[in-house]
């Protein structure tokens, strides 16, 4: 039986606990009697049959018809799937989306149905690589579909092939892949890691245009997202849902295939990771010891290569299909019931190890654009009621915060770096002056369409998934970054921890509390 | 005392080397030498004696201290002399002034005049090494004329230049670069412009520029910056943009919604004002420069190794812009007192510190310092 979350109240018997910092982690104490650590749930337990699941769960969907009555000859099917940027690390193959799909196409065989697209849901994220495409699909479906240019990658700048579904009373436009929508059903196959991603969400945004996803991915509506991973005070989300209802009556029938997963992220010899760190063993502490010296005398690049080839057991906890938000209901459930935490109160500090990756870099760089979207955008935003920090309190952040940015995959980022958050760091200011340009730079659509790079104007859109913790802390300070880059961030440096308390106490006195949220693996802090 | 600059081959190699391996060592292993001042003939009737107050030391002296001037100058030059060109002196009769040092014919006695001193373009003067001077491009490398590293030297009347009682002596020593920068800041035509280099020469040319911008301005004026003193005079001096080096490229790509083919910008700016004079700067200056527009080159090149493709296949334009005229004394003089330019003489040396003084001014930016001058004052 896995033990639930944990909240553990720092005393003087409390050992060091362990912070992510890019490619390395480092011990840090935290003080005595002020200070508490938040723990994920254990994982739990997988589905053992997993291919027997996923069928069963095609055959006997949620409010909607078992898929093979769905299916028939002559029909236009559209098989849409999430990209890259999860699960983190990457999935150990089979990836579950190989696994779903490939039940899909069985049955879409079985009913004679012969055309098929299979389209990678990536919305402006960077195109896959092919090495990326066959680890999420596996070889049968890559060297199938890919040959005949019928396995390919939404492309949210290709006007000719992008239709407008439909518009809400709020005036969000609802424009998405021109295939999809003209197709008789949309099957879209999503792996949850987080209880923001899935239902509407999957195709308003993987399958969207940059005219329909601005409507939702802006300073506005972020800051007024109350969190992320709330989807009933998440503005954000009310904006997809309405867009997901103009899909609903205007578009083609949707069938969605959610699945969760565990927190079993890291495979041996990483374990200490997934460990409380007063129950490690001597092993782990011999582990962690040599991991981290060794680390530390690695060149960066090659670090990152070690990390980025990691492969996480990931395994899978629930697979539910049929209608989306019939669908998602119970992916929510699965997901809180994995990492929902219950946390009385909020503290004057947070505090966060950043790690090397986040879901914009994955076989890339965490660049210091990404530093801030993973702290204040995802790790910040992991609660539900209140954010763990009071507003006014200080985030206290561990990351070496290099300037370094991945060329191919980031080039707009170099630019926004040196240009936009050289002149703002208020995310509202730089929609207004610099978003328009970079949206609409003819060299970076160049590079989204044609290479592996983000669409220009994802930066931005990774700046204001951090709007609400810019707007909620008094003040952010990373511990170990380079002291240029973070100010440029508009955010303080500090060499160690104990100097960072010593900062922070500027705006929260010299005995403030302290929530630590433990990563890895994920959580989500229910701040009562 | 004088600072003099003889040719002596095997010093010239040694400072050479010296200058290789460190910028400005030329001075301790090279020629120059620091010695009593001996008394000059005035060559003319229309010539009189100057005592120098400050004089400069500019990229070209320090250029040749070092022995990497180019041997195009060889002939331009008469051995020995006393180095400086940039220079506030009094006259015998206390008239504070600067020096316009260029040596045109009406200095040389030649009469009728060249074509382009005719035209008033005495920068280009055709006859820099003839008439009754020895060869000498201007005072301060011409044998008959001395220079302004010394207790004393001649010029002609024409060569002269009222300093301002309102402006400081070392505002004064201001005059002659930043009449330089006048002179480049006279083909500003308003478009999209990048500036390489912020030293004296590209701080100076961005506060020419500044000064004559309101006109027909269509585009934003970026500078590239290496040092922090540099990048914080720039922006205060009008740059829109302050980048470095590394950065221009995609500022420029980014302002101009340029495609990029490998390291070359499809599009770039109009006018791109070269104030470096490497092979670097001039590679940069053609990656970010517009088809069809033109490279001007204000710091002085040397030797250098350069790709041309480019410049054949987009038909850019490189043309130089060396010194000024009379004209651009009196434009540079209000360029010096609007800017308050004389703050930009970061130190001052005696002659007898010549080696400090050279060493300084051969790493000025990465020491926070923009002009380092002798100072003849005590003397």
């Amino acid at each position: 039986m896995p033990r639930p979350g944990f909240v553990l109240e720092v005393d003087r018997s409390t050992p060091p606990i362990m912070f992510w910092r890019g490619e390395n982690f480092s011990l840090e104490k935290l003080p005595a009697g002020r200070s508490r650590v938040i723990y994920p749930p254990e994982p739990l337990a997988a589905i053992e049959d997993i291919d027997g699941a996923i069928l069963a769960a095609l055959l006997n969907p949620h409010e909607q018809d078992p898929l093979p009555a769905q299916l028939f000859p002559g029909m236009k099917l559209t098989i849409a799937f999430d990209d890259v940027s999860l699960p983190l690390p990457k999935m150990r193959t089979p990836d579950n989306r190989q696994r779903v799909i490939e039940a899909v196409l069985d049955l879409a065989a079985d009913a004679g149905v012969d055309d098929v697209h299979i389209i990678a849901a990536l919305g402006l994220h960077r195109r896959m690589h092919e090495y990326e495409l066959r680890h999420a699909l596996g070889d049968r479906v890559y060297d199938a579909f890919h040959p005949r240019g019928t396995l390919y990658q939404h492309d949210a700048e290709d006007l000719d092939n992008l239709t407008v579904i439909g518009t809400t009373p709020e005036g969000e436009v609802l424009e998405i892949s021109k295939r999809a929508a003209d197709s008789d059903l949309i099957v879209y196959v999503n792996i949850n890691s987080v209880a923001m991603d899935g239902g509407w969400k999957s195709i308003t945004t993987g399958l969207a245009s940059y005219r329909s996803l601005s409507f939702h991915h802006n300073p506005e509506t972020l800051q007024n997202t109350r969190s992320l991973m709330d989807r009933h005070k998440s503005e954000l989300h009310k904006s997809v849902w309405r867009l997901g209802k103009i899909m609903r009556v205007h578009g083609p029938r949707v069938f969605q295939i959610e699945s969760t997963l565990n927190t079993d992220m890291f495979p041996s010899p990483f374990d200490f990771l997934s460990k409380r760190e007063w129950e490690w063993k001597a092993k782990d502490r011999a582990t962690f010891l040599a991991t981290t010296k060794s680390l530390s005398r690695t060149p960066t690049r090659l670090a990152r290569r070690i990390f980025h080839n990691i492969e996480g057991p990931h395994q899978m906890t629930s697979v539910q299909a049929g209608d989306t938000e019939a669908v998602h209901k119970i992916t929510l459930e699965w997901v809180h019931k994995q990492q929902l935490v219950e946390v009385h109160g909020q503290t004057d500090i947070l505090t966060l190890g950043i790690p090397y990756v986040c879901p914009y870099n994955p076989d890339g760089i965490m660049n210091p654009v990404l530093v801030m979207c993973m702290g204040l955008g995802y790790l910040f935003n992991m609660y539900r009621n209140k954010p763990l920090v009071r507003e006014g309190g200080v985030i206290i952040m561990t990351h070496p915060t290099y300037r370094e940015f991945h060329p191919v995959h980031h080039p707009s980022y170099i630019d926004f770096f040196e240009q936009v958050l050289a002149d703002t760091t208020d995310p509202v200011a730089m929609s207004l002056k610099w978003e328009k340009q970079y949206a609409e730079d003819e060299w970076y659509r160049h590079l989204y369409r044609t290479g592996n790079a983000y669409h220009g104007v994802h930066p931005f859109y990774a700046w204001y998934w951090g709007a609400h913790g810019l707007q909620h802390a008094g003040k952010v300070i990373i511990v170990g970054g380079d002291s240029p880059t973070v100010r440029r961030l508009g955010f303080t440096p500090a060499s160690t921890m104990d100097d960072a308390f010593e900062i922070a106490s500027d705006v929260v006195g010299r005995s403030p509390t302290i929530s630590h949220l433990h990563v890895p693996a994920l959580l989500v802090a229910d701040v009562q | 005392m004088r600072l003099i600059f003889d040719r002596k081959p095997l010093k010239f190699a040694a400072a050479r080397l010296a200058g290789t391996l460190a910028p400005g060592r030329g001075a301790a292993v090279g020629p120059l030498k620091l010695e009593p001042n001996e008394p000059l003939p005035l060559p003319g009737p229309d010539w009189v004696r100057l005592t120098p107050r400050l004089s400069g030391i500019c990229g070209s002296d320090l250029a040749m201290i070092d022995g990497t001037a180019s041997a195009y100058f060889d002939p331009l030059v008469s051995y020995p002399f006393v180095p400086g060109h940039e220079v506030v002196a009094m006259t015998e009769r206390g008239r504070r002034v600067a020096l316009v040092p260029v040596l045109s014919c009406v200095t040389r006695g030649i009469n009728p005049v060249c074509a382009q001193c005719a035209a008033r373009r005495t920068n280009l003067c055709e006859r820099a090494a003839f008439g009754h001077l020895e060869p000498g491009l201007q005072s301060g490398f011409c044998t008959d004329t001395g220079g302004g590293w010394s207790t004393w030297m001649v010029a002609h009347t024409s060569q002269l230049v009222d300093v301002p009682d309102d402006l400081t002596d070392e505002a004064g020593v201001m005059i002659e670069p930043t009449a330089c920068a006048a002179h480049a800041a006279l083909r500003y035509e308003g478009h999209e412009t990048v500036i390489i280099g912020a030293g004296t020469v590209g701080l100076l040319t961005l506060a020419a520029i500044t000064a004559t911008r309101d006109k027909d301005r269509s585009g934003p004026l970026i500078v590239t910056a290496r040092y922090a003193e540099q990048r914080r005079l720039a922006k205060e001096l009008g740059a829109d943009v302050v980048c470095t080096p590394d950065e221009l490229p995609r500022w420029v790509r980014s302002a101009t919604k340029s495609m990029v083919l490998a390291d070359q910008l499809t599009s770039g700016f109009r006018n791109v004002i070269d104030c470096v004079g490497s092979s670097e700067s001039l590679r940069q200056s053609l990656r970010v420069v517009a088809p069809g527009g033109e490279v001007l080159l204000v710091g002085m090149p040397g030797n250098v190794s350069l790709e041309l493709t480019s410049l054949w296949h987009r038909e850019v334009g490189i043309r130089g812009c060396y010194a000024y005229t009379r004209n651009d004394f009196i434009a540079a003089i209000e360029v010096v007192r609007r800017f308050d330019l004389g703050r930009l003489v970061s130190a001052t040396y005696p002659l007898d510190d010549y080696k400090d003084a050279i060493a300084h001014a051969a790493s000025a930016g990465r020491r926070g310092a923009v002009k380092v001058a002798f100072d003849m004052r005590e003397n």
